[in-house]
């Protein structure tokens, strides 16, 4: 298990001082003008070489992202962009970071913002994260009163604003380029790629999109340096995470913890274990809802990392793990996933809008009892004419939790088929 | 019930104005757009100010419009897109009950239950008799392991069960205020709500 001494966020669950003096007392904010004066190269290769990864899903590589922002300016502004639209099913991690340790945040922002040539950052936060957002602008105000953030932040030399900005409802808003249209003021409908955020991103300047996680954490790596960062979790995993343990266990909870745990270890040490012990399980989703979801035999040994979860065609995502014990209708949770994707499509592009409804209907048919095992066949197909054929990944996380759900539970998915045959051809529009 | 409210003009008050400043400030000059979420933020939290209703009706989005000096239509295609935005009267208290997966998992079914038979409102959607209460179904609130979850107006309900839901819909009934949001099991955050494994306080493993 992780030693309270490599954790990063030590005030995760709000027992400590969230202001700026308790912040201080935990380290934040310690000589952050010594860690900027190192230059913007220095800082990139640090955090290159902690093999940091992004926290948000994706799991790009940090340092490297960074580095695709140009050296120097042409003129136009340079923007960091704090992604904390935390909205994918079963993720909470993000809330704990700005509700309880609101300054790693801050200054991270600050250091992030500098190493890319930025002069001012956005946040933009959910709007159903009211208290949240109440309480993270109250921390960056306390950061002004200090003078860590404005003129010459935190004596380093650098200007540095940091705005926050309310979302109003909308799960698209957490892919980047649907973010960055919000942003500018508009419906958040995903761009095409290229050109990426770093050549045109907000108002058509240079732009870098985080997840709060990655952010927060980059303050605590360049203290303690990228070989204390590197040392914990697997090659290419390093580091710790929040994972959020969700569903069917005795505790539910956020913790830290080492890259790389075994799924099993996790949830037993951490979460109390599985809801009538953990031959009582039946599946868990490791990675947020668009992740496939794994049976228990594929559970018992899984490692809990990027490459590791990739090895069995499921993905880390954003850490959140949905636990299902065996009293959980599994088909009946995966539809309940195809109708949040169903909801929270844009509708910009033909094959997620109507497909993600297509689907969500054909799973309340395979729920209900009312599809043949043609239908269920059809359904797999479809779901590949919609991943892959979208302008962003969500024609991917919509299909994947179905074609997960077929991998790992095929046989129970089958014995759902029955020889119901519709009344007449579905001539249904979306709605 | 009179949730059929006309409402022909709209004006922003000294309140919400000394607010709208603030919000289009924050942006680069010319990028007042970014502004947009902000003030029809400001312009429902205003209704719910003065009439008791947080909406935001069509006019208060010209009012935006014009202060943006934008076409109508790109405040309406926000007001649309973000479901957070009430273009129709809801009730004083807007009961938006989380049902996706994790929540579902841990019981949302019987916030609903409770949801309907203490209001009277039949499907979501719809507001009670005495205009105290509308029901929402909404997706991931992104509390997961406080599941189930329960927001109201502005505040998170975690925890919760179908007793604990049906005490605080009754106090607020029966007229009382909402209570703190959070826990409603007195939990610490997310942390685990017995065995504790990390982070634990100097003087000893929590219960």
């Amino acid at each position: 298990m992780l030693n309270d001494s490599d954790r990063i966020y030590t005030n995760l669950y709000g027992q400590l001082d969230w202001r700026l003096p308790g912040a201080r007392s935990r380290g934040d904010w310690d000589n952050t003008a010594a860690i900027l004066a190192r230059g913007r190269d220095a800082i990139i290769e640090e955090v290159k070489a902690s093999g940091m990864r992004g926290r948000g899903g994706a799991g790009f590589p940090t340092g490297m992202k960074w580095s695709f922002m140009p050296k120097e300016s042409d003129g136009r502004p340079h923007y960091l962009v704090v992604n904390a639209d935390e909205s994918e099913p079963g993720t909470c991690k993000d809330r704990d970071i700005m509700r309880h340790e609101p300054q790693k945040l801050i200054e991270g922002s600050l250091i992030a913002g500098f190493a890319m040539g930025a002069h001012t950052g956005f946040i933009y936060i959910r709007g159903e994260y009211y208290n949240e957002a109440q309480r993270l602008q109250a921390a960056i105000d306390e950061a002004y009163a200090a003078g860590l953030l404005g003129k010459n932040a935190a004596g380093s030399g650098w200007d540095f604003d940091l705005i926050l900005h309310r979302g109003a409802g909308a799960y698209i808003c957490g892919e980047e380029s649907a973010l960055l249209e919000s942003l500018e003021g508009k419906k958040g409908m995903p761009r095409m790629k290229p050109p990426f955020p770093a050549a045109m991103g907000l108002y058509g300047c240079p732009t870098t999109v985080n997840n709060v996680e990655t952010i927060a954490g980059v303050p605590t790596i360049l203290r303690r340096g990228a070989a204390w960062f590197s040392a914990l979790g697997r090659p290419k995993n390093s580091g710790t995470k929040i994972f959020c343990i969700s569903g069917h266990v005795n505790n539910p909870c956020n913790v830290e913890e080492e890259m790389g745990i075994p799924l099993k270890d996790l949830i037993e040490k951490h979460a109390g274990g599985v809801r009538g012990g953990w031959d009582n399980l039946q599946a868990i989703i490791p990675g947020g809802a668009s992740m496939p979801i794994l049976n228990k035999e594929m559970c018992d040994t899984q490692l809990m990392d990027f490459d590791s979860l990739a090895a069995v065609k499921s993905g880390m995502g954003s850490g959140a793990i949905i636990v299902m014990d065996k009293s959980a209708d599994v088909v009946k949770a995966i539809w309940r996933l195809s109708k949040f994707f169903k909801h929270e499509s844009c509708g910009q592009c033909t094959p997620c809008r109507e497909g993600t409804g297509w689907m969500m209907r054909m799973m309340d048919r395979v729920v209900q009892g009312k599809a043949a095992l043609a239908d269920i066949h059809l359904l797999e197909q479809v779901t590949t004419q919609v991943a892959g054929h979208t302008i962003c990944a969500f024609g991917e996380a919509a299909s994947w939790p179905i074609q997960g759900m077929m991998r790992a539970f095929r046989p129970q998915v089958e014995a759902r088929a029955t020889d119901y045959q519709p009344p007449k051809p579905m001539a249904q529009a979306a709605e | 019930m009179s949730t059929q409210v006309e409402v022909q003009t709209f004006a922003f008050d000294d309140v919400s104005e000394a607010a709208v400043a603030k919000a289009i400030a924050l942006y680069p000059p010319g990028k007042q757009m970014s502004a947009v979420k902000a003030l029809l933020d400001i312009a429902q939290r205003q209704m719910a100010r003065l009439t008791g209703i947080g909406w935001v009706p069509q006019a208060a989005m010209d009012v935006i419009a014009q202060r943006l000096g934008v076409a109508p239509i790109r405040v309406y295609e926000n007001a649309t897109f973000y479901t957070m935005f009430n273009t129709k009267p809801v009730g004083k208290y807007h009961l938006q009950v989380c049902t996706t997966t994790p929540c579902w998992l841990r019981g949302s079914d019987d916030i609903v239950k409770t949801c309907k038979s203490a209001t009277g409102i039949s499907s979501f959607g719809q507001t009670s008799e005495d205009g105290l209460f509308t029901l929402t179904e909404v997706e991931c609130l992104g509390a997961c392991v406080n599941a189930p979850i329960l927001q109201i107006n502005d505040d998170y309900y975690e925890d919760l069960d179908a007793a604990r839901t049906e005490a605080l819909l009754d106090g607020l009934k029966a007229g009382g205020a909402l209570p703190p949001a959070g826990s409603t099991i007195g939990r610490q955050a997310s942390a685990p709500v017995t065995h504790q494994t990390t982070l634990l306080p100097a003087n000893g493993p929590a219960e």
